[in-house]
């Protein structure tokens, strides 16, 4: 794994990103990327959640569960973390920013159970990034999600009006597709020496 | 419908009408992640299992003490549990298989297939029900892996369960785009087209 932060951040951005190339966080991707709007909401969502639990769960582990030498509890940890901060996060946004509310508010519920949440702090842990890293590495990861998401969106609403076969028709057409667009990524393989 | 007849629809329901990966599209990460080769998706399929039906069955015992509103947190202690549990169990006995599986292995919690089954099924339904449950939506999902294992592994490799199965000529240059994450995605698009095609039932 690159140590380098403009290399994590290309890694995770392009070369391994999280939906195509790692294959998680593949709910989300299926079930919101039917339009522009929602998509966007989502990823906003998603980016803001994923910032604030890389650098909440990295304080967790490295001052709480690794001093106490605890840590096998991290699973189970990280995940009650997540889950009561994206209630505050949601608190917080609708007594403040209702703007920002209205618009990412729905999906905040969402994202408790979103693998990508998850696997990148677990993936903080296991590559073990400092704080920095950590940081571009979540920034990375969201915002490849984000590309991802917007461009599939997009790809699907004209799927909508094509003529397809009955029985291809919503998931499976939407699966060869996102075949299509990871082969497209493939191709980032091997930019700047990353490899998958 | 007899008690026993019921019986029996919970533990096969989940296998081919209600396959938790082709019919009702959760559990989709570790689907298209840990199925390049049969052993490899056979693994998940055991650890999931082991934590499917492990949480069902503590959850449905404990369902009389769980207080409704705040079952999900207690929901996902029990589930961490498990997946903690087969976490260390799979690195001290199958390290390579672990490497392999690497962040999938304590991404099951988060997996839509335990926490749906704890939250829809198991909350309201005996232990035993809830045993059958688990070991009916365990088995839909290793089926499906076991058959993505097979294809990609078979395509995209030459081997099964590691033993050549193909031409000389075939395994020298195999499908490598199964292995890759594309052929994941084509792959599990034809079967669910298939599964439309053939099961006569909307399920988009």
């Amino acid at each position: 794994m690159p140590k380098n932060p403009a290399l994590i951040f290309l890694a995770a951005f392009l070369v391994n990103n999280i939906l195509l190339i790692r294959y998680i966080g593949l709910c989300p991707f299926f079930g919101v990327s039917t339009s522009l709007n929602t998509a966007f909401g989502m990823s906003a969502a998603v980016l803001f959640v994923m910032l604030l639990a890389a650098w909440v769960t990295w304080f967790v582990f490295h001052l709480v569960l690794l001093p106490l030498n605890l840590v096998f509890l991290r699973t189970a940890a990280f995940i009650l973390v997540i889950a009561t901060l994206v209630q505050f996060v949601e608190m917080f946004l609708k007594k403040s920013y209702r703007a920002l509310y209205s618009a990412m508010g729905i999906y905040l519920p969402l994202i408790t159970t979103n693998c990508a949440i998850l696997a990148v702090t677990f993936l903080n842990i296991d590559y073990r990034y400092n704080l920095l890293q950590a940081t571009i590495f979540a920034l990375g990861t969201g915002l490849g999600f984000a590309l991802v998401i917007i461009l599939f969106s997009a790809l699907r609403e004209r799927l909508d009006y094509a003529p397809i076969t009955r029985s291809l028709r919503g998931y499976p057409i939407a699966f060869i597709a996102a075949s299509l667009v990871s082969l497209a990524f493939l191709g980032f393989v091997g930019l700047f020496g990353l490899s998958l | 419908m007899n008690e026993r007849h019921s019986r029996w629809r919970y533990l096969t329901n989940g296998i081919i009408l209600e396959n938790p990966t082709l019919i009702l599209m959760i559990g989709l990460c570790p689907t298209l992640a840990t199925s390049i080769t049969v052993r490899d998706g056979l693994g998940m399929a055991a650890a999931a299992s082991f934590v499917i039906i492990g949480s069902n069955v503590v959850a449905s015992m404990l369902r009389r003490f769980i207080p409704n509103s705040v079952r999900i947190p207690i929901f996902i202690i029990i589930i961490s549990t498990f997946v903690t549990i087969i976490d260390y169990t799979m690195q001290a006995y199958q390290p390579a298989l672990y490497r392999v599986l690497g962040v999938f292995v304590p991404l099951i919690v988060v997996n839509c297939i335990v926490l749906g089954r704890v939250e829809a099924f198991a909350y309201k339904h005996s232990v035993l029900d809830s045993f059958l449950d688990g070991l009916g939506k365990s088995l839909g999902f290793t089926l499906v892996l076991f058959v993505m294992g097979t294809i990609r592994e078979i395509f995209g490799a030459g081997t099964f369960f590691g033993k050549a199965v193909t031409p000389a000529w075939f395994r020298q240059y195999p499908m490598l785009l199964m292995i890759f994450p594309p052929g994941a995605f084509i792959l599990i698009g034809i079967l669910k087209a298939l599964v439309n095609k053939f099961m006569k039932k909307e399920s988009l």
